[in-house]
């Protein structure tokens, strides 16, 4: 979809600027909020570029570097931490033979961290765009890599 | 009125007086750091923080009003060990090599630390450092040294409304930069320098040309030319301790000599050159009523605003080339010409008390001479650093004047460097350009002084004018807004003629001017120019002979083909994103 179809569905009103660079970043097919979208969203509201860019900094959530397209984000709170996230961890750095912050070479997957999920029952967790696994071993976190791959 | 106690003195003070105001009044001095008696106070810093009696935890001073009968405490041993902690933190992660620093001596970090009796940092040093910014060729910025006081931030959205530096990022990575970190130079900084003045530390400075100047002046094949705007004769006393608008126009010819220019010349002289021909050009729209109001141009940090956020504007701008850029190429033409000496031997330097005049010399249009027409910049720091380096004290220096033939000026020329002053001027030769008699009143008192935008209607034979005067970028917004809504609706604005300076209180307010400047010094400065002014023998510019003289023997008259060419400038249009040109269509030719 076009950046200003997107963001007609929001009024112009400054409170909806969270909304409309998480709406702009799911339609980026790189999963991020590029320059041009940094700029629709100042130019829509009537705020500056800067200011813009100042917010999407700050939320962990949005990413202003091109990303894969799935985002791995590992929980590292204490409960998964406790249950062996530690370890999936290295094990998927190891798998996808990247550090956290960074994207495959085929850009299929990133990998981020990510404070609770809230489901500490299931520990350890992650989660891949919107969906949740949990339960995680190294043997589970292979097949729902592999699964990904071909979808 | 308010009644309270602080540190055993009894005060009363008007409602709504912060604790920190209040204190002064008592002669209590609570140290501050972030605090900036020209800004919102923001308590980023948490210095100031005094006691208060039955309240618990520490007040920031700066921001919290006081109240009746409280007892207030501001130097109790909790409230020293707080200070000196939070000092601590901040110089853990602060690059304290002073020696080197930009700062060292005028710093007010430094200075708080000396304050403060910090003898040495309790905390571990965070090493990593970061790259300085120097995509700008007016202003460097340099992280390592940034205590995120949120002075520059502040002035460059709210009193400028450039929106070019914020907070990105979060945490330990927060850090004060352009969107994208693309730096200065790439994002819509207008470099009107004001970020700099408003810095405590050393994290905003200049792009400094001190060194391509020594080399131009040791170098004996050269002939180096010196101009000075006219808001230096009243801030380069600061520079050697004297009094905030003390005038030192005969000294600092005198200084500028004994460093060994080869000519010292003035801005004020092409002041009146500007004032000739944007006079001749109001006069010409007046009488058309073709792209009215006329808005003046010699501020390159409001150029660069209005090419970026008012291009629309373009039309009605004078075509009229700063005095600066007017110098240059008179410089290289005319007076190489009449002294005899090659323009390629001709080192043009300028002094000003503004950090967008660097970019202004580096525009690539600005070459109308077949050179670059203005070859250095320096600030009145940058040249008063030079006369320390050289051992000169201007306290001690005689009177001296300028040199002929771009040396003689008016009263109209010097008061270009106060808010008001560049319509003031033009008003005084305007009038006489269409009456053929002279203005009895000379001063416009309704476009002087520091009220954010000024109005008045001059009555001309019979004919009223509607003018506007707006000194600081946001002041210009709001006016500026204003035109374009009556432009857009009526196809007519209110007014016929408007002057915006980009920095608050005009040139005397610029971003070249001393450190720990504010609208106080500001004000008095603009005063002393008022006052040269007064004591000057021509107090119009078409009666200056030096004028008379370059137009009998080189220009031929106001906005003549050769004055065209020498003297006036076209504009772009430029992205709010980047700052850069996008589209090179979109310019002016004359009128």
């Amino acid at each position: 979809m076009e950046r200003d179809e997107i963001i007609k569905k929001f009024s112009p009103s400054l409170d909806n600027i969270l909304f409309i660079l998480h709406a702009l970043q799911d339609n980026n097919p790189q999963n991020y909020l590029s320059k041009d979208d940094i700029r629709v969203c100042a130019e829509y509201l009537n705020v500056p570029y800067s200011y813009v860019h100042s917010v999407a900094s700050f939320y962990t959530m949005f990413s202003l570097k091109p990303r894969g397209r799935n985002i791995i984000r590992l929980c590292d709170s204490p409960p998964c931490h406790l249950m062996g996230s530690g370890s999936l961890l290295e094990y998927l750095k190891e798998s996808l033979n990247i550090n956290v912050g960074e994207t495959t070479e085929d850009g299929f997957f990133t990998l981020e961290l990510t404070s609770c999920l809230g489901v500490c029952g299931v520990a350890p967790a992650m989660m891949i765009n919107d969906e949740m696994f949990g339960n995680l071993t190294p043997e589970k976190v292979n097949a729902i890599l592999d699964m990904r791959r071909k979808s | 009125m308010i009644k309270a106690m602080i540190n055993n003195t009894e005060i009363e003070v008007p409602e709504g007086t912060t604790i920190l105001a209040a204190a002064k009044k008592a002669n209590i001095n609570i140290p501050t750091l972030c605090y900036h008696p020209d800004l919102i106070p923001g308590g980023q810093c948490g210095i100031c923080v005094v006691e208060i009696e039955g309240i618990p935890g520490l007040k920031r001073s700066c921001m919290t009003p006081i109240g009746e009968g409280w007892k207030v405490h501001t130097h109790t041993p909790r409230i020293m060990a707080t200070r000196k902690q939070l000092l601590d933190l901040i110089l853990s992660n602060h690059d304290t090599d002073c020696l080197t620093c930009i700062k060292n001596n005028n710093c007010e970090l430094q200075g708080l630390a000396a304050t403060l009796g910090i003898n040495s940092i309790e905390y571990q040093k965070m090493e990593e450092k970061l790259p300085v910014d120097n995509t700008s060729v007016s202003i460097v910025r340099n992280p390592n040294k940034c205590i995120f006081c949120g002075r520059c931030i502040q002035v460059c959205s709210n009193i400028q409304s450039v929106n070019a530096l914020a907070v990105n990022n979060r945490g330990y990575e927060s850090a004060v930069t352009t969107a994208f970190d693309a730096g200065l130079g790439n994002s819509p900084c207008v470099n009107c320098g004001q970020c700099v003045v408003h810095c405590p530390v050393g994290a905003l400075y200049e792009q400094s040309h001190i060194e391509d100047v020594w080399r131009a002046i040791h170098d004996p094949d050269l002939f180096v030319v010196v101009q000075e705007a006219p808001a230096v004769r009243v801030m380069l006393g600061e520079e050697f301790g004297m009094e905030p608008g003390s005038l030192v126009t005969g000294k600092m010819h005198a200084a500028l000599r004994r460093l060994n220019f080869d000519a010292v010349l003035e801005t004020n002289f092409t002041a009146d050159l500007t004032i000739m021909e944007e006079g001749v050009e109001l006069v010409s729209r007046l009488k058309s009523g073709k792209n009215l109001p006329l808005i003046t141009s010699c501020s390159p940090g409001w150029i660069k605003f209005m090419e970026t956020f008012y291009h629309t504007l373009i039309p009605h701008m004078s075509t009229a080339k700063s005095p600066q850029q007017m110098f240059g190429a008179i410089a290289k033409t005319y007076y190489a010409e009449r002294m005899g000496i090659p323009p390629e031997k001709i080192v043009s330097v300028s002094i000003m008390p503004c950090t967008a005049k660097k970019f202004e010399a580096k525009r690539p249009e600005m070459r109308a001479s077949g050179y670059q027409d203005v070859d250095y910049v320096l600030t009145t720091r940058e040249i008063g650093r030079m006369m320390r380096e050289a051992g000169i004290d201007l306290r001690e220096m005689p009177d001296e004047p300028a040199d002929d033939i771009m040396g003689e000026y008016t009263g109209a020329a010097t008061i270009f460097g106060a808010t008001g002053g560049v319509m003031e001027a033009a008003l005084r030769s305007a009038y006489f350009l269409i009456t053929g008699r002279e203005l009895e009143q000379l001063e416009i008192t309704p476009v002087r002084g520091l009220k954010g935008i000024k109005e008045a209607e001059v009555d001309i034979d019979g004919v009223k004018i509607k003018i506007a005067v707006a000194h600081s970028l946001g002041n210009a917004r709001r006016l500026l807004d204003r035109v374009v809504e009556q432009l857009k609706n009526e196809g007519r604005s209110e007014y016929q003629f408007i002057e915006v300076m980009a920095c608050p209180g005009g040139c005397v307010g610029g971003g070249g001017q001393s450190w720990g400047s504010n609208m106080a010094k500001r004000a008095r400065r603009g005063e002393a120019l008022y006052n040269e002014d007064r004591s000057l023998p021509y107090r119009r510019s078409h009666e200056n002979p030096s004028i008379k003289a370059i137009y009998e023997k080189f220009l031929g008259s106001p906005n003549s083909e050769k004055a065209h060419k020498l003297l006036h400038t076209r504009y772009f249009k430029r992205s709010p994103i980047d700052g850069k040109i996008i589209d090179g269509e979109n310019t002016t030719e004359r009128r």
